[in-house]
């Protein structure tokens, strides 16, 4: 593995940089188990792995503070736990059972915790924008100063109420970060094949947003851009966009044979960029950590991701007159 | 431990597949991520990555092996420290089991019909009777309706084109902006689907949002949000996530505005499950029904409709007038033939009761007033009695709200059919635009006389 020279100095500490290779581990090796249940037949229909991606979540939930909220597309696991939702319900979710998020009745692409004011999970591309904004309309409306991160990807970036959303954020000043994790590829499309400029972070000049474009295979620059875009948001300037620039190693979804690129591409990446061994080697050449502190972390790691498949595998499937609940609530939601 | 390496399922169809190309062989150390074969799938050819790390101590399977089925043993993963000769034989044995305790289980106990349960409507009044009484526009009752439920609940908030300092396209907010201020009833830009999904997501961290459509006809541009995000989310959420949003607006035809702004979306938005789907007729159902909406924990899509909206009715005065949804209303008793309809339907079923009547034609007419969920059983109590069905609305005839009520009560009330169901129902066309086509591509009092003459033989 090359190593690479970190932009600047980690100006965090040796505690939070361990946490951060802990909590991005988690997600690799728990999609690595769910790419694995899948190909056993327990995880059915789409299932979309976060596997490179993993500096993203983890860098923007260190600067997201206790009440701010989230929404993403369907590539989601890994902003579950991220934000603290455990293993197991997540798993148990993906096949399909009576223990997981949603009763086993969302699946891979729509799960929820209002506890973790983790709010899905959406199938639809782009339609989490507007839906992003309107939890930042709904704190700003309530005085409670909180802010509100909406994840969507380049993709997602092209659809037109992205923009709409735009304008009405700048517009009523909404305290919502858009995060547009840019993993260069929309399904098969390249970016280059789908969008007219490839800055999408400017995008937002339009409508006065500011935005940033952030290394998204170095945690410790999405954590620093994060706090930045947090404080904006949080003193009552409006929207923020950071395109974070991000490459997922696996296919767009278990069925993606992944044509539109070169196998080198994808390990040039892994071999050169990796965000995973970027921080290990952060804790490693400075002193931190030993190969044995580490290889401590990865067996804790690998137990609860076991963990979570063996309790995912034993949970039952949702009882049938579960069909026929959660349709029509009868009693006022709480939402916030 | 060694562990088996089973065939893959690697698309959502894929039961078996080719094991087209070792890219690793016997002895050679891999670590999670590294590709080990390539396996052609229904659908393409896809590179198969390693999981564990280990030394691949055996390939069961040799390249080029076709119709291997999924979850069958291809190879054997040795962990640090074992050797080949480690290899259980037991291990060898196919133990492709069932993906899951899953199917034939679940299909011998399919969803259960529901059994059909006696019909037995809700006939009390909607207001205690001697009440006093005013008159009112369904214009001033929607409008009241909003103000009420605004003064009660700070979080409800109403949110559209032209609400504000325009006071409403209809003039169905006016006067909002004065009492409660720009927090709380804003003007949007022109932008259905961008606002409708800023209203949900609103919803979801702990508002009321009624967002007015200046008319359905544009809510098709936000019709994703409408149905994917605050019909399902309950649902999809395993019930954390409700939607208390109210999506409200003028519905089908006005008066020669041609095509895209005449269409009548009821039976749309009554097939959703997770909606609650509102049409009123008159100023009194229309403000107890707004409330009930606003109040209301789940979705709601209230079609309104412009004719209406200047036409009075006698409203209760009462301090709190709410209106269940799921309640029609017998509007007119009759032993002969029972006329359904809602919203400005009703205006041609009643204007035919009177006619017939004069020919001693004694028709009952029902206000179903909300189509999901829908009073069925107050409709097939009164087929019970009067034998004959006619239907009215202006939308579309395939399918319909009527096509609908025709089958519940070719199920429920088959026996006691003495004719067939007929359904009136706008034109299966676009809506044209010259007065004398657009009067004959709506349905009119005419046609239901029409055809209560049809189903009583008269």
């Amino acid at each position: 593995m090359a190593t690479r020279k970190s932009a600047k100095k980690p100006n965090v500490s040796a505690d939070e940089l361990k946490q951060y290779y802990r909590d991005m581990l988690l997600i690799r090796r728990f999609e690595e188990k769910a790419g694995q249940l899948y190909g056993m037949g327990l995880i059915g229909g789409f299932c979309h792995l976060y596997i490179g991606q993993e500096a993203v979540v983890v860098g923007l939930e260190a600067a997201a503070d206790e009440g701010d909220k989230r929404i993403t597309t369907y590539r989601d696991h890994g902003h579950m736990l991220a934000c603290g939702m455990d293993p197991k319900g997540v798993m148990a979710e993906l096949t399909g059972r009576e223990d997981g998020y949603s009763r086993g009745k969302g699946g891979s692409m729509h799960m929820f915790s209002t506890e973790k004011q983790f709010y899905g999970g959406h199938g639809i591309v782009g339609a989490n924008v507007p839906l992003g904004a309107g939890l930042a309309f709904a704190d700003k409306y309530l005085e409670n100063d909180r802010v509100t991160f909406a994840y969507f990807g380049d993709g997602a970036a092209n659809q037109g109420q992205v923009y709409e959303t735009f304008n009405m954020s700048a517009l009523w000043q909404l305290p919502v970060v858009f995060v547009i994790e840019n993993n260069q590829y929309a399904m098969g499309t390249s970016q280059q094949r789908s969008t007219s400029s490839p800055d999408i972070y400017h995008r937002g000049e339009a409508f006065g947003i500011p935005g940033e474009m952030v290394d998204g295979m170095d945690v410790l620059a999405v954590k620093e851009a994060g706090d930045k875009a947090v404080a904006h948001c949080r003193s009552g300037k409006g929207p923020y966009i950071l395109e974070i620039k991000t490459y997922r190693y696996r296919g767009h979804s278990m069925s993606d044979p992944a044509k539109y690129r070169t196998r080198e591409e994808v390990q040039k990446m892994r071999e050169e960029k990796d965000a995973i061994e970027h921080v290990r080697d952060l804790l490693i050449s400075g002193g931190h950590a030993s190969e044995e502190d580490l290889k401590a972390i990865d067996k804790e790691i690998k137990e609860v991701v076991n963990a979570s498949a063996d309790f995912a595998k034993e949970s039952p499937e949702p009882a049938t007159d579960e069909l026929w609940t959660d349709i029509i609530a009868d009693v006022a939601p709480q939402n916030a | 431990m060694a562990t088996e390496i089973l065939m893959p399922a690697l698309s959502p169809t894929m039961e078996e597949g080719t094991l087209a190309k070792w890219l690793v062989k016997e002895g050679d150390t891999v670590n999670a991520g590294d590709i080990m074969a390539e396996i052609e799938t229904d659908k393409a050819t896809m590179e198969f990555e390693a999981v564990d790390e280990g030394t691949i101590g055996k390939i069961l399977i040799e390249d080029g092996t076709e119709g291997v089925k999924v979850n069958t043993p291809i190879a054997v993963l040795l962990e640090e420290g074992e050797s080949a000769d480690d290899i259980d034989t037991a291990s060898n044995a196919p133990a492709a089991k069932a993906k899951q305790s899953d199917t034939d289980e679940q299909k011998s106990t399919p969803a259960e019909a529901k059994a059909p349960a006696a019909p037995k409507s809700d006939t009390s009044p909607d207001w205690p009777e001697g009440t006093e009484m005013q008159t009112m526009t369904v214009r001033e009752a929607l409008n009241t309706a909003m103000a009420e439920e605004m003064r009660r609940d700070d979080t409800v908030f109403v949110m559209g084109e032209e609400v504000a300092e325009y006071e409403g396209a209809y003039k169905i907010t006016q006067g909002l902006l004065d009492e409660f201020g720009a927090k709380r009833v804003i003007d949007t830009p022109i932008t259905e689907h961008g606002f409708a999904g800023i209203g949900v997501g609103a919803s979801w961290g702990g508002l009321r949002p009624v967002v007015e459509f200046m008319t359905w006809n544009f809510a098709m541009q936000a019709i994703d949000q409408i149905i994917n995000s605050a019909a399902k989310t309950l649902y999809m959420s395993g019930g954390q996530m409700g939607s208390p949003i109210v999506f409200r607006g003028p519905n089908g035809a006005a008066a020669r505005v041609g095509a895209q702004h005449s269409q009548d979306y009821a039976a749309w938005y009554a097939q959703v499950p997770g909606l609650r789907v509102v049409q009123p007729y008159s100023a009194a159902c229309a403000k107890g029904l707004l409330k009930s909406a606003i109040r209301d924990p789940n979705p709601v899509v209230f079609l309104e409709n412009e004719i209406l909206y200047g036409k009075s009715f006698e409203v209760p005065k009462m301090d709190d007038f709410t209106i269940p949804f799921g309640k029609a209303k017998i509007w007119r008793d009759g032993a002969d033939v029972t006329i359904v309809s809602f919203g400005i339907g009703m205006t041609y079923a009643l204007e035919a009761a009177e006619k017939l009547a004069e020919d001693g034609i004694d028709a009952e007419v029902i206000d179903l007033r909300t189509l999901r969920p829908m009073d069925t059983d107050t409709v097939i109590q009164s087929v019970m009695k009067t034998n004959r069905c006619v239907t009215v609305e202006e939308g579309w005839p395939t399918p319909s709200i009527g096509s609908y009520i025709s089958s519940v009560l070719m199920q429920k009330a088959f026996d006691y059919l003495d004719a067939p169901v007929i359904n009136c129902t706008g034109k299966d066309v676009p809506m044209p635009y010259a007065a004398n086509l657009e009067k004959l591509a709506l349905t009119s009092t005419a046609e239901v006389i029409d055809a209560v003459r049809q189903v009583t033989y008269r």
